[in-house]
């Protein structure tokens, strides 16, 4: 999810990625949004995304993350897997018992 | 690959010790800042604002912690946590951490000198490429006791031939006279097929070894000299190459020199390191014959893939053809066959044993001083409960706890192993003097990697099971009542103290063994000392010469017994003016008593008149060349007959005098009561030169004497007249009060004046020799007997420590029955009985334990039963007494309890 917001905004502060997911997510998905740091950090160490230290909307010192190559490389392999794994699931839901052979 | 990148990214975060934490507050802060100006504007007061900003974040010292988790290896840091704790706690009590540390720098310490002996005799016994394929081949003749008879050429060339080998090489050790240099020396050399040197697969430094195809008959003139001659004689001269030596008057020419670190392989230590090597075809003299068996040693290497017990399988098969084909060279009595040994076990041969004793003993001691700390450990555990309680209590995982208490265990164990590395180290030196020379390899003992790799895997395998048990015990308590009773009473120290009773019999146990082990060695060391030698070796000197051997008989100016008896008497008369010398004998190297000569005693058949015919399998006999005078110098008693005198020379029929054991055995009469042996008369072969010796008259019988072996009472000996059958190595006795540092230039002075051609050395007194010849038995009694008096300590302190913490525990409840009237011897007793229950069980265990170990080591025993009743009775006796008094001290302390102070200190 960090990875698809981070595609689909361009480089974003913490904050606004964890605003974003609330948005998409509806505010279904209200998790602790400190949690999000740790994870950026490992994010970071795994190279799919660099951070660098910006001006933020009001002109605030704030930390900007941007998706790098192999990050973007990672979310194609993480979104085909999960479609295929999506969509395997959803067939098990659409089968009925008449439509085995 | 993701992974690897993000842990090399924590770990040289963690080694820089970089912190993401001042970030993390700024972006936190940045996110609250964003969030309550969001909250805000949907219309909440400042104040609510906030709060709401900040729950929403989540509780951000966890997040932190996370964060900071992520950034480094937390298992690591927690580990350099522990690290620093652990030697906190080791200057809190540096008492203790001193006695554990000592004690652990003491079992691992000798546990590593032991490794590093056995390291470089047992473990790598071969330096040569391909070890496992090296064999020694001996032959035997079972069927009339007889074994390393020897071999043929032909039957060499069988072997040659066979196709289980890939390469069969015979070698003779034996000694040389260099001369042509400012002194004559004598140095060692070997005999060996051409191929010897290829076979070990080992080249040399300068030049060349022989080229194993060399088909030349005899001596090919070719010499291939040690390192150690090259830079003794030669100076290390570049340029050797091609240069003569005259060796026993022929010259041979160097061709290469081998390097230093080789070492040959053989029985002795005198063997595995000659100066020489000459290249032999050992094919012309005299004609090969199938029946000959010359005192050759064989060794070859397997045909790869080959295991030796398939190689003796297929050895056996050969040897039962040959015996078909050739009927008359094998008679069935003597049932001829080839045994074959792995190289590496013929060197080690009878020091494994005693090294493997070793070792255990030395394992024990190990376990000992394990089981020691892990008691103090424990000890400090119940000191130490209230600070775990109050860890739990703050919330620490028990996972967690153990894992520091480990650490620390494990800091004491290493800080033991290195000290007591550290302390081998540095006395190797001086240790390395207390190896008995005897031990192959000895040169090759050092204190290397290997060794400290396994002082440290030692130590750290011992920390972990040792530490392990006390930091389970030790995290293990019920909160509430420890934290109220102050670690008193609770439930887990009892489980504790019964866990100390356990290691405390184990050690005394553990003690009881090895001194069982040390008093048996003692026991059968002292047998051996005060056997009756039947030689008296007081006051007697031996020194040697040999006479050269030259290839060419011709040249030989000591060829015949009249030609060297002018040189001998001449030699004696000499030597004889010399201040101190009362008398004087003179004989050959193979009756030299318990010394060097032991390898020149070789069994040679003994054809008895009337008796044996050629054909059949004669008996084997030990021979020795000894002048008239030999006897008397020796003390050695005459039982029948007469001894050799002046009159008897080369003219007169040859004579001999042979020692009770063989005329036992073989002249035992019809009846068995015996037969005097003295007139009847016997061919020897001393000579291959000469095919059918000649009859020789057995005039005298002397009685049994020790000179071969001190362990063996009656070995079947013949002496010959060194004036009538010539011998080559020559050993002078001197009885007499004479100075042994200036005796032996002494000697060589006068012998030279005789012929300064000639070599002279080894003086020693056959006291030396006698103590030398005892010198591995001493070391390891004198080691066994040192762990076990080691192991005794240790078992002492054990029982004295878990005595006084059993007192300590008990002092209120001695108190009070003080306090109600006890009498004091009462508490007394009461204390030592529990100190004696503690021995009893150990004794039970130890002697258990004890019955198989000795069972195990009774080859290395002589003269005591494996189950000695007064050794078992004796040591379980000093055991007991030893932890009666190591309990005595807290019973002392027990029974002066003052009550009333004790009562009130609770």
């Amino acid at each position: 999810m960090v990875l698809k917001t981070l595609d689909v905004l361009g480089p974003q502060h913490g904050y606004g990625i964890a605003r974003r997911i609330e948005q998409i997510s509806g505010d279904i998905l209200a998790l602790n949004q400190g949690t999000l740091y740790p994870l950026l950090l490992k994010l970071e160490h795994e190279g799919s995304i660099v951070s660098q230290w910006g001006a933020s909307e009001n002109n605030r010192r704030a930390r900007f993350y941007r998706l790098t190559v192999t990050g973007r490389k990672q979310l194609q392999t993480e979104t085909r897997d999960w479609n295929q794994t999506a969509a395997i699931i959803a067939r098990f839901f659409e089968v009925k018992a008449e439509d085995l052979p | 690959m993701r992974f690897l990148r993000r842990f090399f990214i924590r770990l040289s975060n963690f080694t820089a010790g970089r912190r993401a934490d001042q970030r993390l507050q700024e972006e936190m802060a940045e996110h609250l800042a964003l969030q309550t100006e969001e909250n805000l504007r949907a219309g909440m007061s400042p104040v609510e604002a906030r709060r709401q900003a900040a729950l929403k974040l989540g509780a951000a010292q966890a997040i932190r912690e996370h964060h900071n988790a992520e950034q480094g290896l937390p298992l690591a840091e927690n580990f350099l946590f522990d690290l620093r704790y652990a030697f906190r706690m080791l200057y809190r009590s540096p008492g203790f951490s001193l006695i554990v540390i000592a004690t652990m720098a003491l079992g691992i310490g000798a546990t590593t000198a032991i490794y590093s002996v056995i390291d470089a005799t047992l473990l790598h016994p071969l330096p040569y490429p391909h070890p496992s394929e090296l064999v020694r081949i001996e032959a035997n003749l079972p069927g009339v006791g007889a074994h390393d008879v020897g071999i043929s050429i032909p039957e060499f060339r069988d072997l040659q031939n066979s196709g289980i080998f890939q390469n069969v090489s015979l070698s003779f050790f034996g000694t040389d006279n260099l001369t042509g240099s400012a002194q004559p020396v004598r140095i060692a050399g070997k005999s060996v097929s051409p191929s010897y040197l290829a076979l070990l697969g080992v080249d040399a430094q300068l030049g060349r070894t022989f080229d194993p195809h060399d088909a030349t008959p005899g001596f090919n003139l070719e010499v291939v000299i040690s390192d150690g001659l090259w830079k003794r004689a030669f100076g290390a001269d570049p340029h050797i190459l091609g240069k003569s030596l005259r060796l026993d008057n022929d010259l041979f020419h160097v061709v290469g020199v081998m390097p230093a670190s080789f070492r040959d392989q053989g029985q002795t230590a005198e063997e595995r390191s000659p100066d020489m090597w000459a290249a032999a075809g050992f094919a012309d003299d005299p004609p090969p014959m199938r029946g000959t068996r010359l005192p050759y040693e064989t060794i070859a290497r397997l045909q790869p893939g080959l295991s030796p017990e398939a190689a003796q399988g297929r050895l056996d098969a050969l040897v039962a053809s040959l015996k078909k084909q050739y009927p008359a060279d094998y008679p069935s009595q003597g049932a001829w066959t080839f045994h074959l040994t792995p190289l590496a076990e013929t060197l080690v041969g009878n020091v494994r044993q005693s090294l493997i004793l070793l070792f255990g003993a030395v394992g024990l001691v190990l376990l000992i001083s394990c089981v020691n700390v892990a008691n103090l450990l424990l000890a400090r555990a119940s000191a130490r409960g209230r600070e775990m309680a109050v860890r739990q209590a703050l919330g620490a995982a028990r996972a967690r706890l153990i894992r520091q208490l480990l650490t620390e265990s494990l800091l004491l164990f290493v800080l033991g192993g290195i000290t007591g590395f550290a302390v081998l180290f540095c006395a190797r030196k001086f240790l390395l003097q207390f190896v008995p020379e005897s031990l192959p390899r000895l040169n090759d003992i050092s204190i290397s990697w290997g060794v400290l790799a396994f002082a440290i895997v030692v130590s750290v395998v011992a920390g972990t099971i040792f530490g392990l048990a006390p930091a389970w015990l030790t995290s293990r308590l019920n909160l509430t009542a420890t934290l109220r009773q102050e670690g008193r009473g609770s439930n887990g120290s009892r489980r504790r103290s019964g866990l100390r009773h356990v290691l405390v019999i184990g050690e005394l146990a553990l003690s009881l063994v090895l001194m069982i082990a040390a008093g048996l060695l003692l026991r059968s060391f002292w047998d051996l000392f005060k056997v009756q030698l039947g030689f008296n070796p007081t006051r007697v000197m031996a020194i040697e010469t040999s006479l050269p051997n030259p290839n060419d008989p011709n040249t030989d100016i000591y060829r015949t017994a009249t030609q060297e008896s002018v040189f001998l008497r001449e030699a004696l008369r000499r030597i004889r003016t010399l201040p101190g010398v009362e008398e004087m004998a003179v004989s050959d190297r193979a009756a030299l008593p318990l010394g060097h000569g032991q390898a020149d005693l070789t069994p040679r058949p003994m054809i008895r008149e009337g008796q044996d015919v050629q054909s059949s399998q004669p008996p084997l006999i030990d021979i020795s060349t000894v002048s008239p005078e030999y006897f008397h110098v020796l003390g050695m008693t005459l039982l029948r007959g007469r001894l050799f005198a002046d009159r008897d020379l080369e003219a007169t029929p040859s004579i001999a005098v042979i020692n009770e054991a063989a005329a036992r055995m073989y002249w035992p009469g019809k009846d068995g009561k015996g037969e005097d042996p003295v007139g009847k008369r016997v061919r020897l072969r001393t000579s291959l030169r000469s095919p059918l010796p000649d009859w020789t008259t057995i005039v005298g019988v002397i009685a049994d004497a020790r000179t071969e072996s001190l362990a063996d009472a009656g070995t079947p000996q013949i002496y010959l007249d060194i004036y009538q059958r010539p011998a080559k190595a020559l050993a002078f006795y001197l009885r007499g009060q004479v100075d042994p540092a200036a005796i032996s230039a002494q000697v060589r002075t006068q012998i030279q004046s005789v012929d300064a051609e000639l070599p002279v050395f080894h003086a020693e007194t056959l006291d030396d020799v006698l103590s030398s010849s005892l010198s591995v038995r001493r070391f390891s009694m004198e080691m066994v007997a040192l762990f076990a008096a080691t192991a005794l300590l240790l078992a002492a302190l054990g029982i004295y420590g878990t005595i006084s913490f059993l007192v300590n525990e008990q002092s209120r409840e001695i108190a009070i029955r003080l306090a109600l009237g006890a009498q004091r011897r009462d508490i007394l007793k009461m204390v030592l009985r529990q100190g004696l229950t503690l021995a009893a069980a150990g004794a039970g265990v130890g002697v258990a334990g004890a019955l198989i170990v000795s069972h195990l080591m009774a080859g290395l025993l002589y003269g005591v039963s494996p189950y000695d009743l007064s050794t078992f009775a004796g040591v379980t006796a000093v055991l007991t007494a030893v932890a009666i008094a190591a309990s005595y001290i807290p019973a002392l302390r027990a029974m002066r309890l003052d009550p009333i102070t004790t009562l009130h200190s609770e």
